[in-house]
């Protein structure tokens, strides 16, 4: 059975940890390990960041929005924000790749969300804004389902 | 849940000591203020305990990175110690232990750092 979450909130840092923990929360009924915890809240909070900081340029007047989906034990995120867009999305995927160097951004976001999830696809617009889809099958409900 | 940190000189080490989550949000405060430690102590090395971070993402990583090219110009080392599996995870996937020593415990790293216990 599809269960699906919706938030939208305001564009500012404090709603970082707000979006991963509430994303933790919404997917903490499929009993997933400690493991699988921390990679959804981590790929959350990178997505978050790339909103705030690079779709708004920290503009705290727009809105980030998230949904989660979860069906038989796979997880689909999607992060979505109405900013600036990426000009290169190859290029913004790169490890170590940063567009902001001045604001110490390690360029390590894109690679750790490609590392913590299955599957990601990557949607952006310039001047119209950036939508990032993650899925995960969790290991526990695979072995369930099996 | 917020970062919290705590700094403490040992002869020419800055122990940076951090608890909590460190998130974008979290590592623009720290950044100011390990700065400033940086700066009005006359220190050569620079010692980070994580073993209280509960979380950590890639503006973490950033952080560290900004202090760690500070503390070359210094002509000195980072060590990261106490480091837990999820941020160990992170940093081997981050290639940071190319240019930063990891001790096991505070102790280990003051040591390797010449610090007298």
């Amino acid at each position: 059975m599809k269960n699906v979450m919706k938030v939208q909130f305001s564009s500012i840092s404090a709603n970082e940890s707000f979006a991963r923990v509430t994303a933790a929360s919404f997917i903490a009924q499929l009993d997933p390990t400690v493991d699988e915890l921390t990679e959804i809240k981590t790929v959350v909070s990178e997505a978050v960041t790339n909103s705030i900081i690079h779709g708004y340029n920290n503009n705290p007047n727009k809105f980030v929005y998230m949904e989660c989906e979860i069906d038989h034990g796979e997880i689909t995120l999607t992060i979505r924000d109405e900013g600036i867009g990426i000009g290169d999305i190859e290029e913004a995927r790169q490890p170590l790749y940063t567009s902001k160097p001045e604001l110490e951004r390690s360029g390590m976001g894109f690679t750790i969300i490609e590392n913590f999830m299955d599957h990601v696809e990557v949607f952006s617009k310039a001047g119209e804004g950036t939508k990032i889809i993650m899925k995960k099958q969790l290991i526990t409900s695979r072995t369930v389902c099996n | 849940m917020s970062l919290e940190a705590n700094f403490e000189v040992r002869e020419n080490v800055l122990v940076v000591r951090l608890s909590g989550e460190l998130d974008h949000h979290e590592a623009e405060i720290l950044r100011d203020k390990w700065k400033d430690q940086m700066y009005e102590n006359p220190i050569k090395h620079v010692l980070l305990n994580l073993e209280s971070v509960s979380f950590m993402d890639s503006s973490g990583l950033g952080v560290v990175l900004g202090r760690y090219k500070e503390v070359l110009q210094l002509g000195g080392e980072m060590v990261v110690c106490s480091v837990t599996p999820p941020i160990q995870r992170l940093f081997e996937m981050s290639g940071l232990y190319k240019i930063v020593r990891q001790a096991e415990n505070e102790s280990y790293a003051l040591t390797a750092l010449g610090v007298a216990s």
